[in-house]
């Protein structure tokens, strides 16, 4: 190779690593700018809302007076609904999963499931809500209650608890499921008391992971009819007498955080502002919880299973 | 002639010694084979070369590898691996194409080098092509996605591939490991035709393929070369006890 | 069997949902002709001279998209490629759950910034920009994608196997040319599917664009006005108190199937990129 090329190779190569240093800065510059606005975003929220924290924010109704106003009917609410969300959600999800991952044969109609699942995950919620107005509280008759909001995210997360079972059955290896079944067990029986136990780690980390996702979800609620203004808990589902336990909250109307954090945002004074902002701290706090929870126990799970 | 001289190289994954000490020298236009067991450190021995091992950390060489004319050292500190890697060209143990045309693939390293004018590129296109001897059976789909030709076809393009770029050295990592039989023996045809025009090293963990198309071979073992040597001599008469042992089969 | 009506049971939601929104949806295209509805350059449902041109929606919805994923693609996209082909395995660890914190944000949340934040802060360098405007939704509803398509990204780049890699770099190519001349192309189809989940959720996002954007139908690509979404005018409606089977009550039906075709399209598409693309190493 002639010095002449060399030189203009060099040349060349000086360029191109031009390019690649400043695409990494790029990068960097990007990521970093990235974080810094959910920086701004936490330090905005927390400035305006922290203020207004205070014992009598949780144990305090709604109300026209801003200062008065407190989330005790959307974080019981909260509570409740995500409550119904999971009862619905995790048999049917876990259930689900078990089926598409371990018996399903390869057939047209589990080709049809899979790629129907994928798509739910792609429906924006909304829509969610709008078949939950429509089903649950016109011809079910259910009415805009905990019930119908419980239902609606459940179905709303149920193609992440899905997902996230057959992720998790599919790490354990396949030596296991021989094992058991060639001492004898049938397919149930490993299912039961091998795939779900050394799974439920994986399963788990994936619930908490739909429901902090439910307990942002404000659209789907707004639809289905959720009152923004509620100055009341629902029914004890505890009683003095027999039979002790009512389901009458079920069928209550209610409000969540999410739509109170709304519904303060959207008034015009700026003390109603401030609400919003304590309201979004605590919700804030409610939905990072889980997610590190979450992030937490894969780390734990991940590190105590060892194939 | 020697295009290269390995001297006194040494090579370190972190802390573990991988080469000790290996001295050779690469004969131009003519195949050198490096053989030995399974993680002797052919393969490492090859990927200094064009300085593979730059790409992961913790990673150190010591010696040098010289490459003539112009003696530069191949493994020095201060040289860029990627005017190295410009020079010197390499075809992997698996195929490995892009996900793209035929054509795009064995233009890629022009394209690398920012050369831009079309009838140059279809030139070296043509030129390479049929130096892989490939040219017959693509040259109707150039622009088809490379993932449909078969393993064989795939091998042959990615030495196309290397070819473009007209390198000094090529360097070749078991390239057969992963093809049928005939499909290895179209390669090694290929790579007896190919010598006349460029210097080339060769890893291997077979033999017979080795004595087929060397010209001089090195034996490695636990990081040491044991055996240089024509590979005539080397494979008829070794001088020593460990290279008989291995190329009659007692170890390896 | 049981299990197997579980796993039935996500058709039966798809079916409810196409079901529902059909159903409504006719009931109001009894009324509306599909022509008006996908002409006409009015949505005045509840006003005594009714106009039903779902296109002033449309272009709300399309217009804070297309802010969201011009901001989104391209910085989600170059923080994929940093945090796969440049960033120390360390550094990548940290940072990018940090990232995916954004898309655990409740979305009520990002309404709140979108208004009460980056608004104010927008009209600092655009004094005539209005309270209510799309650019604002547009803008903080494309950093609320940003996790989607940068982890989704990367985990398609990361997937590459590295003998793509090193074929590339043997070759003489720095980093940059290797992550856009062999791995992105590698990864095409994990990558497609990251964009379109991004579309996905710009179209459906509902939250900020009712909370930011305002409430009022507005025929318009200037993404500095105020204008609804079709998202928004659902919100909107709800918040009211619309009689079942009312006309009003159906439009929102009919608004939530132009929604969900849009979607629907974009997966169904999607599905099959990935299918024709996906390739095996």
């Amino acid at each position: 190779m002639t010095a002449e090329i060399m030189k203009d190779i060099k040349k060349k190569i000086y360029e191109h690593k031009i390019y690649d240093r400043v695409f990494s800065l790029i990068g960097v510059i990007l990521t970093f700018m990235v974080l810094m606005v959910l920086f701004v975003l936490l330090i905005d929220l927390m400035r305006n809302g922290v203020p207004r924290l205070s014992v009598s924010f949780f144990t305090s109704y709604p109300s026209r007076f801003a200062n008065r106003a407190g989330i005790l009917s959307a974080w019981v609410g909260t509570i409740l609904v995500m409550t119904v969300t999971a009862i619905a959600a995790v048999p049917i999800g876990v259930a689900a999963g078990i089926y598409l991952e371990e018996y399903a044969r390869k057939n047209w109609i589990t080709n049809l499931i899979e790629i129907n699942i994928t798509n739910l995950a792609g429906v924006p919620s909304i829509i969610y809500g709008l078949m939950a107005l429509g089903i649950f509280v016109y011809q079910l008759e259910l009415g805009q209650s905990i019930l119908t909001a419980g239902l609606t995210l459940s179905l709303l997360i149920l193609p992440i608890v899905i997902v996230s079972t057959r992720e998790a059955l599919r790490t354990i290896p396949i030596g296991i499921r021989e094992a058991a079944q060639a001492a004898g067990a049938t397919k149930w029986q490993v299912v039961k008391d091998h795939l779900v136990p050394y799974s439920a780690g994986g399963v788990f980390t994936g619930i908490i992971i739909a429901l902090s996702r439910a307990i942002g979800e404000t659209a789907p609620l707004l639809t289905i009819g959720a009152l923004t203004f509620i100055a009341f808990l629902p029914d004890s589902p505890f009683m003095g007498e027999f039979p002790y336990i009512s389901f009458d909250w079920l069928l209550s109307p209610f409000t969540v955080m999410p739509i109170q954090m709304f519904n303060w945002v959207s008034r015009p004074q700026i003390d109603f502002h401030k609400n919003a902002a304590a309201a979004g701290c605590v919700l804030i706090f409610m939905s990072i919880g889980m997610n590190a929870l979450a992030m937490y126990l894969r780390y734990k799970y991940r590190k105590k299973i060892q194939w | 002639m020697n295009k290269a001289e390995v001297k006194k190289l040494s090579f370190y994954y972190s802390s573990v010694q991988a080469l000790k000490d290996i001295s050779l020298p690469i004969e131009e236009k003519k195949v050198t084979a490096v053989i030995g067991p399974s993680g002797c450190g052919k393969s490492t021995l090859l990927r200094c070369f064009n300085r593979m091992h730059d790409l992961y950390p913790g990673n150190r060489y010591d010696g040098e590898i010289l490459l003539h004319p112009d003696s530069i050292n191949l493994v020095g500190a201060h040289i860029d691996p990627i005017e190295i890697r410009m020079r010197i060209g390499m075809v992997f143990q698996k195929p490995n194409p892009f996900p793209k045309s035929i054509y795009e693939n064995v233009v890629y390293g022009l394209k690398v080098r920012g050369i831009k004018k079309k009838r140059l590129i279809d030139e070296k296109c043509e030129k390479s092509l049929r130096d892989a001897a490939l040219w017959e059976e693509v040259k109707d789909r150039l622009h088809k996605p490379a993932f449909n030709l078969s393993g064989g076809q795939q091998q042959r393009l990615c030495i196309a591939r290397a070819l473009a770029t007209e390198p000094e050295i090529l360097l070749f990592d078991e390239p057969t490991s992963a093809l049928d039989p005939i499909a290895t023996a179209r390669v090694e045809e290929l790579i007896e035709e190919l010598k006349e025009k460029v210097t080339i090293v060769i890893v291997t963990h077979n033999m017979q393929q080795a004595a087929r198309i060397s010209d001089s071979t090195a034996f490695l073992y636990m990081g040491e070369l044991i055996e240089f040597g024509k590979t005539k001599q080397l494979f008829t008469n070794p001088r020593e006890k460990k290279t008989e042992d291995y190329i009659t089969g007692r170890f390896g | 069997m049981i299990l197997f009506l579980a796993a039935f049971s996500s058709i039966a939601i798809t079916a409810g949902i196409i079901g529902i929104l059909l159903y409504e949806s006719l009931q109001f295209f009894k009324v509306v002709s599909l022509v008006d509805f996908l002409t006409d350059r009015k949505w005045t449902p509840l006003f005594a001279d009714a106009h039903y041109g779902i296109m002033s929606l449309a272009s709300g919805t399309l217009v804070t998209s297309i802010v969201a994923l011009v901001l989104a693609l391209p910085v989600g996209t170059i923080i994929a490629i940093y945090l796969s082909e440049y960033a120390p395995y360390r550094m990548r660890e940290i940072l990018k759950p940090l990232i995916e914190l954004l898309g655990a944000i409740p979305t009520v949340i990002y309404g709140y910034f979108a208004l009460l934040f980056v608004t104010p802060l927008l009209q600092f360098f655009l004094p005539h920009l209005s309270t209510f405007n799309m650019l604002s939704a547009g803008l903080v509803m494309g950093v609320m994608i940003i996790p989607y398509v940068s982890s989704l990204s990367e985990d398609a780049m990361r997937g590459v196997p590295m003998h793509i890699r090193e074929a590339s770099y043997a070759m003489g190519a720095t980093r940059f040319q290797t992550a856009l001349g062999a791995v992105m192309p590698s990864a095409f189809s994990g990558i497609s599917s990251a964009y379109i989940l991004a579309f996905s959720r710009a179209i459906g996002e509902t939250m900020v664009v009712a909370i930011a954007a305002g409430m009022q139908p507005n025929f318009t690509i200037d993404p500095r006005e105020p204008a609804a979404t079709i998202t928004a005018y659902i919100v909107q409606v709800s918040l009211g108190d619309l009689p079942h089977g009312t006309i009003g009550y159906q439009t929102i039906f009919a608004a939530g199937l132009m929604l969900f075709s849009m979607t629907f399209l974009f997966n169904l598409m999607g599905h099959f990129l990935k299918k024709r693309f996906r390739k095996v190493y």
